[in-house]
């Protein structure tokens, strides 16, 4: 059977969406840190520079979502699954304008999944 | 005195060169309360054409208020204090409403702290000097400080009057001009300042646009009619300004958070006296401003030989604490800044209690009543485990404290740097030794040392690793917002003997 680190709501995925359709091709890039950090940043593809220090942690509603390195270390064992709230968070993630954010909900991940990724 | 909640119109503008404009496409936003989650008043939703038209604006008044002296300068700053004290109480009330921060909070430190901020540069800039260095008996270095020309700041919703003081002041005492965008959470103190200071400044030299961070932020943070950008925020956000700056090979400051160690050593509780008292409230600081700070002390490491009877303490402490009505001046916490800061802490401590974290009290929302039943309230909750959880090691930006247990000056350092970030850290012992030691070997921007959350003016503030680079809060940021002209003058009438 095949796990996946990251997961999405039905509800985030119709947000997520209406958000490809108006902005192209798109990528998650987890935050850390102050004010709006700890969340997930919707971003266009071509305005972030990744590479190798980016752990690609799955495909989400056709929608690639990353991290860090140095915060992978520290998230690894959980799993996530990206949810929608309503509220008006800051930051530059493409959801903002339209009153809503993306929020990581997080769950421990079990022992088959640990031994799927070779924890 | 008994605080109210303020009055606002239904709109405002953005401020450019001088005045109050309507947004060019006519987009507003609204914007509520997290105290009751009512409609506080619309904000322009700003575009491209908003942000050109103020960058526009900056740099068509950027040569002349370059050229002022500082002590015109250093004036108009006493003159920004001064109506800013003289309306303290509305600015305070102002804040609080936007933010959900406690009133006792922004009478006492937000609005004091940002007058004191526009005083300390408008001395620091009038103190200052360039340096001249002999090199030779002919050759003279003269080194001048001239302005960048036009800086955008993008500030957060935090400290919404503070960090604009912060960005502000040394921005326009080394002669810049501003584009500034405030946090769309918290627009409305940038307003009303706007309102009562616009006079004291020629048209253009600070603008306010209001407005989203992909529609407004994005546009400043690239311009490349801009000279520099300064943020404070989270890290994603922080990597993509510098990568818009770098374009235009802009310098940029940032501040980008942290996950502050708080550590305690058992000679704290060597005597049960005043210090014992304030290292109790030290490490309920955690609390403060609903835990909304860069520098929030949310890890908190205590000895392990003390660990029982200090948390005790604390926790006592904690459930002391008075929470709700944030226009009362006897609450001590109010509301988070917005639904979806809420819905993150929340669901941090759903992680936290997953991962084996110990709930020691509070754990879940607080149900304010009466008309800030609506609004967004976390209970202070404080979560025993270990340096390896998540909760330990994420920003939750809310009052949540994490704690563990250290056997030795070697464990409680290796926990204080096992973080991604740099910010601050709090020390606090009755050893000599340690209260030099162990700040010198903390990787953080501001230990403190026996005390906690303090910010006065001429203490540089920032950070080391991921929490970003510039100091703040000191006149060091002078040199954040100027170039060094080095002219370099021969009086020698001898030729070099080359040609």
């Amino acid at each position: 059977m095949a796990y996946t680190r990251v997961d999405i709501t039905e509800k985030a995925e119709k947000v997520l969406e209406e958000l490809k359709e108006k902005h192209g091709n798109v990528i998650f890039h987890q935050s850390g840190g102050c004010c709006d950090g700890s969340s997930p940043m919707l971003l266009p593809k071509e305005d972030f520079y990744l590479d190798e220090s980016d752990i690609f942690m799955g495909e989400i509603g056709g929608v690639k979502f990353y991290m860090n390195e140095a915060q992978f270390e520290y998230w690894k064992h959980t799993h996530l699954t990206v949810d929608i709230t309503e509220g008006r968070g800051s930051s530059f993630s493409l959801e903002i304008p339209e009153g809503f954010r993306f929020i990581v909900k997080s769950r421990l991940l079990s022992k088959e999944e640990e031994h799927y990724f070779n924890m | 005195m008994n605080h109210t909640k303020p009055k606002f119109k239904e709109k405002y503008g953005n401020y450019i060169n001088g005045e109050f404009v309507d947004p060019i496409g006519g987009q507003y936003f609204e914007n509520t309360s997290p105290t009751n989650n009512q409609l506080i008043a619309k904000y322009p939703r700003s575009q491209k054409e908003d942000v050109e038209k103020a960058v526009d604006a900056a740099n068509a008044a950027k040569v002349a208020w370059g050229n002022t002296s500082a002590a015109h300068r250093a004036s108009i700053l006493q003159k920004i204090a001064d109506v800013i004290e003289e309306n303290l109480n509305d600015f305070a009330a102002i804040d609080t409403y936007d933010n959900g921060k406690a009133i006792r909070e922004t009478v006492n430190a937000d609005i004091p702290l940002a007058v004191d901020h526009f005083r300390y540069f408008a001395s620091a800039i009038r103190a200052e000097e360039g340096s001249a260095t002999e090199l030779n008996e002919n050759t003279l270095s003269l080194i001048i400080k001239e302005p960048l020309g036009v800086v955008a700041q993008i500030i957060p919703w935090n400290f919404p009057m503070l960090m604009l003081a912060w960005k502000v002041a040394p921005a326009l005492a080394s002669g810049n001009c501003v584009v500034l965008k405030p946090a769309e959470q918290t627009p409305s103190s940038a307003t009303f300042l706007m309102e009562k200071i616009g006079h004291l400044l020629p048209p253009g030299v600070l603008n306010v646009i209001h407005g989203f961070g992909p529609e407004a932020g994005k546009p400043l943070a690239s311009s490349s009619k801009v000279n520099k950008v300064a943020f404070t925020g989270e890290t994603t956000t922080g990597q993509l300004i510098m990568q818009y700056a770098s374009k235009n090979l802009n310098p940029v400051t940032m501040e980008l958070g942290g996950k502050s160690p708080n550590v305690f050593f058992n000679s704290v509780m060597d005597h049960d006296d005043e210090f014992l008292d304030k290292c109790i409230e030290g490490a309920v600081l955690f609390a403060f401003n609903q835990g909304e700070v860069c520098t929030c002390p949310s890890r908190l490491l205590v000895q392990e030989d003390i660990y029982d009877k200090f948390m005790k303490r604390v926790v006592e402490r904690t459930k002391a604490i008075i929470q709700g009505d944030p226009f009362d001046m006897n609450t001590q916490i109010g509301a988070q800044a917005s639904h979806d800061q809420y819905e993150k802490i929340l669901s941090y401590m759903d992680i936290g209690k997953e991962e084996g974290a110990k709930v020691l009290c509070g754990g879940e929302a607080f149900k304010a009543g009466g008309e800030y039943a609506d609004g967004f309230y976390i209970q202070p909750t404080i979560l025993e485990g270990h340096n390896k959880m998540r909760v330990f090691q994420e920003e939750i930006f809310g009052p949540v404290l994490t704690v563990c247990k250290f056997k030795n000056e070697a464990e409680a350092l290796e926990i204080a740097n096992d973080t991604l970030y740099g910010l601050g850290a709090g020390v606090w012992t009755r050893d000599a030794h340690q209260l030099y030691q162990i700040p010198r070997a903390i990787k953080a921007g501001r230990v403190w040392v026996n005390c906690y959350h303090d910010y006065p003016a001429h203490a540089p503030f920032g950070g080391y690793k991921k929490s970003g680079f510039g100091r703040e809060n000191h006149l060091m940021m002078l040199n954040h917002y100027r170039q060094a002209k080095n002219m370099l003058i021969s009086y020698d009438k001898n030729k070099l003997g080359f040609f």
